[in-house]
């Protein structure tokens, strides 16, 4: 149930490339933001995207459950906006863990970098995983 | 951009109705397929009173009021903790979210604003922040 503490500091697989399309981002603004979606940068929470793919290969190879999962909380910190054309990829690493009344607290740093290994965004989340019962 | 923001100054509130669809549009948009956000099923078996809200499009949605005030200026940095679920019910009402917004600080080409999001009274974010480039 509790989650292996030797995980502090392993740093996972940059995830697959992701070309970041203005049809992507279209549909993002169109699930969370009134305005119609002019072509220019993607919203600030838009990184998710890539943050999310990262965790969900986090959770895979640590056969953790993403029902299990809340988010506790989230940061970013840009270096840039997100544009069209952009190819990303992020990169996680857990930094900390610690359990609190049967859950574990996962904190993760995602990096968001580009094609040409510039970083654009790092991403802090840190997930409650319970292992079982109450959330 | 700084000149459109004086520290103290409250910045107009807004709302946003949340519904089961708008949680699923959400998923495929964001990949976030979670079914505790959108299987009731499932979110009462981990103990969540129901399908909540993705703490993500809560964000999101605190980012729309944002670049509602802010227009195009630049978001250096976003956080926020999730302190409370937003309980969506399977009905045709939803709920609605609550963004209201203070410029904290305007220096050094920065702008901070702090934001109060709450969903029927309750505060749903902790300590929801942006700073945005002047």
């Amino acid at each position: 149930m509790a989650v292996d503490e030797s995980l502090v500091g392993r740093v996972y697989p940059p995830t697959r490339p992701y070309e970041v399309s203005a049809e992507k981002i279209r549909e993002f603004v169109a699930a969370t933001g009134a305005r119609a979606y002019d072509g220019g940068p993607a919203p600030a929470t838009f990184p998710i995207v890539l943050a999310f793919d990262a965790m969900n290969a986090f959770l895979a190879a640590e056969d953790i459950d993403l029902f299990r999962i809340v988010h506790g909380e989230q940061r970013f910190v840009y270096e840039r906006p997100v544009r069209p054309g952009d190819v990303l990829s992020a990169t996680l690493t857990v930094s900390s863990l610690r359990q609190i009344g049967g859950a574990d607290i996962i904190g993760t740093t995602s990096e968001v970098h580009d094609a040409d290994g510039g970083l654009v965004c790092a991403t802090r989340a840190t997930l409650v995983h319970s292992g079982g019962g109450a959330a | 951009m700084s000149a459109r923001f004086a520290a103290g100054e409250a910045l107009e509130p807004q709302t946003y109705r949340i519904r089961r669809a708008d949680l699923v549009r959400y998923a495929g948009a964001s990949g976030d397929f979670n079914p505790i956000h959108w299987s009731d099923r499932v979110a009462t078996s981990v103990g969540l009173p129901g399908v909540i809200a993705h703490g993500m499009f809560t964000m999101a949605l605190a980012a729309r009021a944002v670049q509602h005030w802010a227009g195009d200026a630049e978001v250096v940095e976003f956080g926020c903790k999730f302190t409370a679920p937003v309980v969506v019910p399977d009905d045709d009402e939803g709920v609605e979210l609550l963004v209201a917004g203070t410029v904290k600080s305007v220096s050094e080409g920065l702008v901070t604003l702090g934001l109060e999001v709450t969903c029927g009274g309750q505060k749903v974010l902790g300590m929801p922040k942006a700073v945005l480039r002047g």
